[in-house]
């Protein structure tokens, strides 16, 4: 058993849990913060998608005492970190139809968050699908997905000039 | 149309809850006392159980308890079932060979459940699992249904002989025969419609509830049909009679009909609670859900097409090889027969056909109905032969379509169906300009110039929706009728809940629905909340697969909102003192015709629960009740056309334009409906392109049973898709719907496939059509 603590969306935890147990597990069985899904047991599918110190990671690889000392943020914090109802990414993906049954979904605007991030000059098609190689959707076909994170790009980045044009 | 109403692009009401992260789904159930099992399966494909000795893993840390099968046999609970009667053609019915939820003496595929461990935390579970000792006597496995049928194969069950569940036919034999004898060309082909597993991205999980005390059920589970599994789980399985039995589907990750089927899991997670006295969740993990969901397709078919001298369709024969896994799942015996071979005639006028479908127990997962069942599988066969006849009698593949269409409706072919409406010109022509056709040739020369090797592909399909008329599946073997419930609660301040035994696990019904509602009485889509997936709250329903919602579910909404709005209508005509025929509705208010009368809905809804003012007689409340059984089958058809480039030194296909151009109907959401053909098309290009379901011949191992060795399509595997509608609307219900949730998946293979044979020069060529076997096809075909 070891004990753990870190920063998940903001507030502080602790707690003390056997040696093999994942980050997701962590996330989901002992904060009760299942919006983090499991979809697969090989790292493939994406749908445990959360950011470790501002940087996607999946959850089903990271042990919780690996992310002891980190700061999470999960699906459930998101909305809070652009100060609003919804994350813009969110929002495009509500906009654009991008989610069906919602099980990938988290891991997807999880993802898609810090694609956006990882390329402020912009996204083009090519690039957003060769960028989710690592989620799985088998509802969308993800031709809305791409949409939707194609519109939310463009969105923050728009958002962030204004941001530079207000501060100069 | 209004903003919110019929035809409206409304963005989905459910959405918010699955963008922050809240929504429920079973593994997200948490209830006091709960602990976790983790289910002992077998190694072997086939073998004799001949002992299991459960003491070393009861005396591991955490366990509560280690049951199996025959303590389940011992408390009475009974073997699962097929739910659909197919007599062979000589009469017999078919031969279904017992399944236990538990396996007893025997087990029959790899994964077969053996025993259940429940303990504390899922890794103890896991852990005793591993030191449940069962000593097994291997026997020879078959996985191939050719090879089972073959007199030396090993045999699964004894009530089977030969591994034959049964050998039927549909159709006019002799007239075929004839057809074929006096036809100017006939068209042959050898066609494998790969087994595919249907992987929601939501592995399947049940959780279990006995309450002692009042010797009642609960049972959350991954459904898309939470009545029948109850119904099922009652009448058949003996768990609990329906009173007793509670069961719930809540937020359910994708379905694609594997989510149908009432598993061993959950029947023996609520008996395991009983059992134990504690509530029991078992949520599979990835390659349990590979071995153990129900499968898909796994056709082989030997198919010719007869034509007279003016190229004419004069007769189809057909004749294929179904597999169908270890056992008969619940809907297994209705997908290779009255879901498939009702639908061989395609978009065509073909005067005789006859199909001969034999069934077949193999050492692989049961397999049953994935997304489309047994209508991919009808067209793939067709669109392919056609394609590949358009190319030997030298003619396009346009053409040869165009002179064999029906043109006139209702149209009855020689295989049951009665087609109503539709117009297969209109979505042809419209996929070839919206594909650009006639600049094909250009675009082929171009990538010739780049060392590329292009092609083109067209596929039209039909499909058979709107499941189904209870009487006519009835005299075909169904045990169930396929009618559909609704209930239409306005409450006192107007507000709607509509009750639906519909099930949405992806579809938007909580949208879609409410749209109807919100058409109908005028009122904001926020006011009106759709209830679903729960049997305590709605009446009973017959659930969501095979395309029935919209044109099932929807109907019977439609049947309690003409009933709410003759109430309504009376006692707004009482209130008003009008007559009740000058009533109508609109925007929000029931207003007398030609006057400055009215009174809002909430006041109308209010009225009719204070009560202090009713017409004479009548009930106070304003809630009613339907059931709609369809009078037909829905017929959505369309044409898809798909364009490639080939590497001809990696064998790699690049997709570069896929166009759908569909007849779905009326539409209430263009944006959810479009929803529904991408993810389709997605699936379909997955099956021409990159799964496979693989078991190794000789162990019965499945060789695919993770993402890292099936090949799940990803984003970059696709293309954008151009979509575009053609609809006629269906004349046998009342909102003229369709149905929209399969044809992705039944157009895009043949359509695919038809194009890479385009552009390899080659017709012999068998899905997944993977970079290897293009690549092999080529250096083949060069050879030569």
């Amino acid at each position: 058993m070891s004990d753990v603590s870190m920063v998940v969306n903001g507030r502080k935890v602790s707690g003390h849990v056997e040696d093999r147990t994942l980050l997701v597990h962590y996330l989901r069985e002992h904060l009760g913060m299942t919006g983090t899904h499991v979809g697969c047991d090989t790292s493939q599918c994406g749908a445990c998608v959360v950011h470790m110190d501002g940087k996607a990671v999946k959850s089903c690889s990271v042990l919780a005492v690996q992310a002891s000392g980190s700061e999470i943020l999960t699906i459930e914090g998101l909305a809070a970190t652009a100060d609003a109802d919804l994350h813009p990414v969110q929002a495009a993906f509500r906009e654009h139809h991008g989610l069906q049954c919602g099980f990938c979904t988290p891991g997807m605007i999880m993802a898609a968050t810090d694609m956006i991030r990882r390329h402020p000059e912009g996204l083009d098609e090519k690039t957003v699908r060769a960028e989710l190689e690592g989620n799985i959707c088998r509802c969308t076909g993800y031709h809305n997905i791409v949409k939707a994170i194609l519109a939310a790009s463009e969105k923050m980045k728009g958002m962030a000039e204004n941001k530079e044009t207000v501060a100069a | 149309m209004g903003v919110e109403g019929i035809g409206a692009r409304v963005a989905r009401k459910e959405d918010k809850r699955f963008i922050t992260g809240g929504g429920r789904y079973v593994d997200d159930m948490v209830v006091p006392g709960m602990k976790h099992a983790v289910f002992v399966r077998s190694p072997h494909a086939h073998a004799d159980i001949l002992g299991i000795d459960v003491s070393a893993a009861e005396a591991m840390p955490g366990v509560i308890g280690v049951l199996t099968g025959k303590q389940i046999k011992a408390d009475g609970i009974g073997n699962l079932i097929c739910g659909w009667m197919i007599h062979s053609k000589d009469g017999s019915p078919m031969n279904m060979g017992a399944w236990s939820p538990l396996a007893v003496d025997r087990v029959r595929y790899a994964g077969d459940a053996v025993a259940i461990v429940v303990a504390e935390t899922k890794g103890q579970a896991r852990d005793a699992a591993e030191a449940v000792e069962v000593s097994y006597q291997e026997r020879d496995a078959v996985t191939s249904a050719v090879d089972a049928l073959k007199p030396d194969a090993p045999q699964l069950h004894p009530e089977a002989a030969g591994n034959l569940i049964y050998d039927w036919e549909i159709g006019n034999g002799p007239e075929t025969d004839a057809a074929l004898a006096r036809a100017a060309h006939i068209t042959r082909m050898h066609i494998v419609n790969n087994r595919l597993v249907p992987n929601a991205m939501e592995p399947r999980a049940a959780l279990g509830v006995y309450d002692k005390a009042e010797d009642h059920y609960t049972c959350w589970t991954t459904s898309q049909n939470p009545h029948v599994a109850r119904l099922v789980m009652s009448a058949f399985y003996n768990v609990a009679p329906e009173n007793k039995l509670r069961v719930i589907a809540p937020d359910v990750g994708g379905g694609f009909g594997s989510k149908i089927f009432i598993y061993p899991e959950e029947i023996v997670c609520l008996w395991a609670s009983k059992r134990t006295g504690v509530p029991v969740k078992w949520v599979a993990d990835r390659t349990e859900s590979f071995l153990t969901d129900a499968h898909g397709r796994d056709h082989v078919t030997e198919v010719q097409l007869a034509f007279d001298e003016n190229h004419r369709m004069i007769g189809l024969k057909v004749d294929t090889i179904a597999n169908f896994g270890a056992y008969m799942s619940l809907f297994s015996s209705s997908v290779p027969t009255y879901l498939y071979a009702t639908l061989l005639s395609g978009q065509y006028n073909i005067p005789a056909i006859h199909a001969n479908v034999r069934a077949v127990y193999t050492n692989t997962a049961p397999v049953d109905a994935y997304r489309g069942a047994g209508r991919p599988e009808a067209t793939y066969l067709l669109e392919r032969t056609v394609e590949t006849a358009a190319r030997e009698l030298g003619l396009s593949p346009a053409e040869l379509r165009r002179k064999n269409f029906i043109r006139e409706f209702p149209h009855q072919t020689p295989v049951i169906m009665n087609y109503d409406a539709g117009d297969y010109e209109a979505s042809l022509s419209a996929a070839m300009q919206a594909a650009d056709w006639d600049g094909f040739e250009a675009r082929r020369s171009e990538a010739k110039s780049r060392g590329k090797l292009r092609g083109i592909g067209m596929s039209c399909y039909i499909e058979a929706c709107g499941i189904a008329p209870s009487a006519a599946v009835g005299s075909l073997g169904a045990g169930v009728g396929l009618w559909e419930s609704a209930e239409v609660r306005v409450n006192a301040v107007g507000t709607i809940e509509v009750l639906t035994g519909s099930h949405s696990h992806g579809q938007g019904h909580e949208t879609t629905f409410a749209q109807l509602v919100s058409e109908r009485f005028g009122v904001p889509l926020d006011s009106v909340s759709i209830v679903h997936g729960d049997t305590d709250k709605v009446q009973m329903g017959m659930g969501t697969y095979g395309s029935r919602s919209g044109a099932v579910g929807m109907s019977a909404i439609v049947k309690a909102l003409d009933k709410v709005e003759a109430k309504a209508k009376k006692i707004a005509a009482h209130l008003m003192e009008a007559d009740e025929g000058d009533i109508v509705i609109e925007n929000g208010e029931l207003k007398v015709a030609g006057t400055d009368k009215s009174v809002p809905w909430f006041q109308l809804a209010l009225a009719a629960y204070t009560a202090h003012n009713l017409p004479g007689g009548m009930e106070p409340g304003l809630k009613e009740t339907a059931f709609y059984d369809p009078s037909n089958f829905t017929f959505p058809a369309g044409c898809y056309i798909c364009e490639v480039e080939i590497d001809p030194d990696t064998g790699i296909t690049d997709i570069v334009q896929f166009v759908a151009a569909d007849d779905f109907g009326n539409i209430i959401n263009p944006m959810i409906v479009e929803g529904q053909v991408h993810g389709g098309i997605a699936q379909g290009v997955g099956q021409a392109l990159l799964e496979g379901a693989h078991y190794d011949d000789s162990s019965g191992q499945l060789l695919t049973a993770s993402y890292m060795d099936y090949t799940m399509p990803r984003a970059d595997d696709l293309p954008s898709f151009q979509l575009s509608h053609q609809n006629t609307p269906c004349p046998s219900n009342p909102l003229g719907i369709k149905g929209c949730g399969e044809a992705g998946a039944i157009g895009s293979p043949p359509a695919v496939i038809n194009a890479i044979t385009d552009a390899i020069g080659t017709n012999d060529l068998q899905m997944p059509a993977t970079p290897q076997k293009v690549w092999a096809t080529i250096r083949s075909a060069t050879r030569h």
